[in-house]
């Protein structure tokens, strides 16, 4: 068969499948980031189909698929939000931070990963999805609760910490030296600062240069900038995602909405490509040595999360049922865990078990997080031993 | 009253007032322009009763419905004194005679005896109209008079050409 017409074919059943596989996670409430996982799982190496024809493009369109999602969590909070956020929640977030990035570490070390090693699961374990965690409080019809501001007060203050996490993580995959490492974060940080001022004071003139009534030339010209900017980040060794991440910030307003709007779509299709080949790259055979692992990071985390939404809750003077909804809403981990390992795995810098791990990991986190956040309630409950109050007279 | 206001950074805006009772109810604005009413529990002010998505069509019948019953209220208090009196609103429909006419032009006081105390048009309370105020489809007008000019007058806001 010609290999225009093989391409074609296997990517064809790709996005068919995806699709289904979608709509499963749809329908039973839940986020498609897992089962697109077990998608490429089961094409991938030692999986069940071969796709060969299809490597050329899945590789550039998961690369884009990670500049979007990293364009798309910028564009997600105006820059005034992070700010406030920074200021308000700092504490909350220093807390999120240590207690999350520790599993993590320990667990590469004791795997003898190294400190390379250990900065990519820290980073792993620390990154809550916002997309998933978002959505759930939506579903749930908890955005009035009084604990919601917080747990996404914890979302804005993570995002923030990705901007100076990703360029220290690409300067030592890169394998620089410490001090080059360092050099990195100066540098990451000054631009990042630049660019939450610039945004706050000058954010439409980048909006104003995007902008355009025409959905079509509007799309054009917000991918090209997004993969120029990601392209020239790349060239200067400060990682493609960043300066996504970054360009997302600096657009604000109404264009950001519009830019959301337009973009999901494309985010869709290209992100899941990114997710399947994840899988595709993942034997399923090394997962089975790190299960063990995987459920006892798990463990551990879901622990950290809920005591971190529990303090950050209690500061707020909310009451227990509140603090232990906002923990167990910021157990899910999701899409970034993924971004980070296959920044680390891309890089050959760390062993093809830590693919193994993350993938295992995200599978449990991603699942449970949503069944956690819709349960704690009852739980709580049982513990402090009152009956189920679901009396109309109690709600109303 | 104290409107308290809350970013949802990602989401929206949530605003809010604290009743007397000490429960929460307010309106979450979705960035897309979609809202939700919610309401708290009794027992649990931290929590939400209900977080009831609207259209932008509801939630401004919603609006308008609690406004209008307010200013009804206020009127019916301040008219309790004197009998045989009472309030009523009677709404602009589609096609009726006087829309997009100046309410002068109803002659509702000589007509009828009643009087025109109140316009209520997309959430604003349009008080003591004037003669040359154009009434639109879909105004609530508020009338005050006896009951027999009260219908009177309904039957001349509803009339058709």
């Amino acid at each position: 068969m010609d290999p225009t017409t093989l391409s074609l074919i296997q990517l064809g059943v790709v996005f068919f499948a995806l699709g289904f596989l979608g709509r499963l996670a749809g329908r039973i409430g839940m986020s498609p980031v897992p089962l697109y996982l077990l998608g490429g799982l089961a094409f991938g190496e030692g999986g069940l189909v071969n796709l060969g024809g299809i490597d050329g493009f899945a590789h550039i369109a998961s690369e884009i698929g990670v500049i979007l999602l990293l364009l798309m969590l910028g564009l997600e909070y105006t820059a005034k939000e992070l700010v406030t956020g920074l200021r308000q929640s700092w504490m909350a977030g220093l807390l999120d931070l240590v207690l999350n990035m520790l599993p993590g570490i320990a667990i590469a070390l004791i795997l003898g990963w190294g400190p390379v090693g250990a900065l990519v699961m820290a980073g792993i374990t620390y990154s809550s999805s916002s997309g998933i965690i978002a959505k759930v409080l939506g579903d749930l019809g908890r955005l009035g609760n009084r604990e919601t501001p917080v747990v996404l007060a914890v979302l804005v203050i993570e995002d923030l910490a990705m901007a100076a996490y990703l360029p220290i993580l690409t300067a030592v995959l890169a394998g620089v030296s410490l001090l080059g490492g360092l050099t990195a974060l100066g540098i990451s940080l000054a631009v990042i600062s630049a660019v939450l001022v610039g945004a706050l004071r000058y954010g439409h003139l980048v909006s104003t240069v995007l902008d355009s009534p025409d959905r079509e030339s509007f799309l054009l010209k917000l991918l090209g900038a997004a993969l120029l900017v990601a392209g020239i980040a790349s060239a200067l060794q400060v990682s493609a995602a960043v300066g996504a991440f970054l360009l997302g910030i600096a657009i604000s307003g109404g264009t950001a909405e519009n830019a959301t709007r337009v973009l999901e779509p494309l985010r869709d299709l290209f992100a899941a490509m990114f997710f399947v080949l994840f899988g595709l790259n993942t034997d399923p055979r090394t997962i089975p040595p790190v299960l063990g692992f995987a459920l006892l990071l798990a463990v551990v985390t879901v622990a950290t999360k809920v005591i971190t939404g529990w303090w950050a809750a209690w500061q707020q003077g909310i009451a227990v049922m509140g603090r232990a909804r906002a923990g167990a809403a910021l157990i899910a981990r999701g899409e970034f865990s993924i971004v980070i390992a296959g920044l680390a795995v891309a890089s050959g810098a760390v062993p093809a078990e830590l693919a193994a791990l993350a993938t295992t990991y995200v599978l449990i986190m991603a699942v449970f997080g949503p069944v956690a956040a819709r349960f704690v309630e009852p739980l709580v409950r049982l513990f402090q031993g009152k009956k189920q109050q679901n009396d109309p007279e109690l709600i109303f | 009253m104290n409107i308290e206001e809350t970013p949802l950074p990602g989401i929206g805006v949530r605003r809010e007032l604290r009743l007397g009772t000490g429960r929460r109810v307010g309106v979450v604005t979705h960035r897309d322009g979609h809202t939700e009413l919610i309401l708290s529990r009794v027992d649990d002010p931290d929590t939400c009763a209900a977080s009831i998505p609207l259209s932008a069509e509801e939630a401004s019948a919603l609006g308008s419905l609690l406004g209008s019953a307010q200013l009804i209220a206020q009127l019916a208090a301040e008219q309790k004194d004197v009998p045989g009196v009472t309030t009523h609103q009677i709404l602009v429909r589609p096609g009726s005679t006087f829309a997009e006419r100046p309410l002068g032009d109803t002659q509702m006081r000589t007509r009828t005896g009643t009087s025109i105390v109140a316009l209520l048009r997309d959430h604003e309370v349009i008080g003591s109209p004037r003669p040359d105020e154009v009434l639109k489809t879909g105004d609530m007008v508020v009338i005050v008079g006896t009951d027999s000019g009260l219908l009177e007058a309904a039957a001349i806001l509803q009339s058709r050409p």
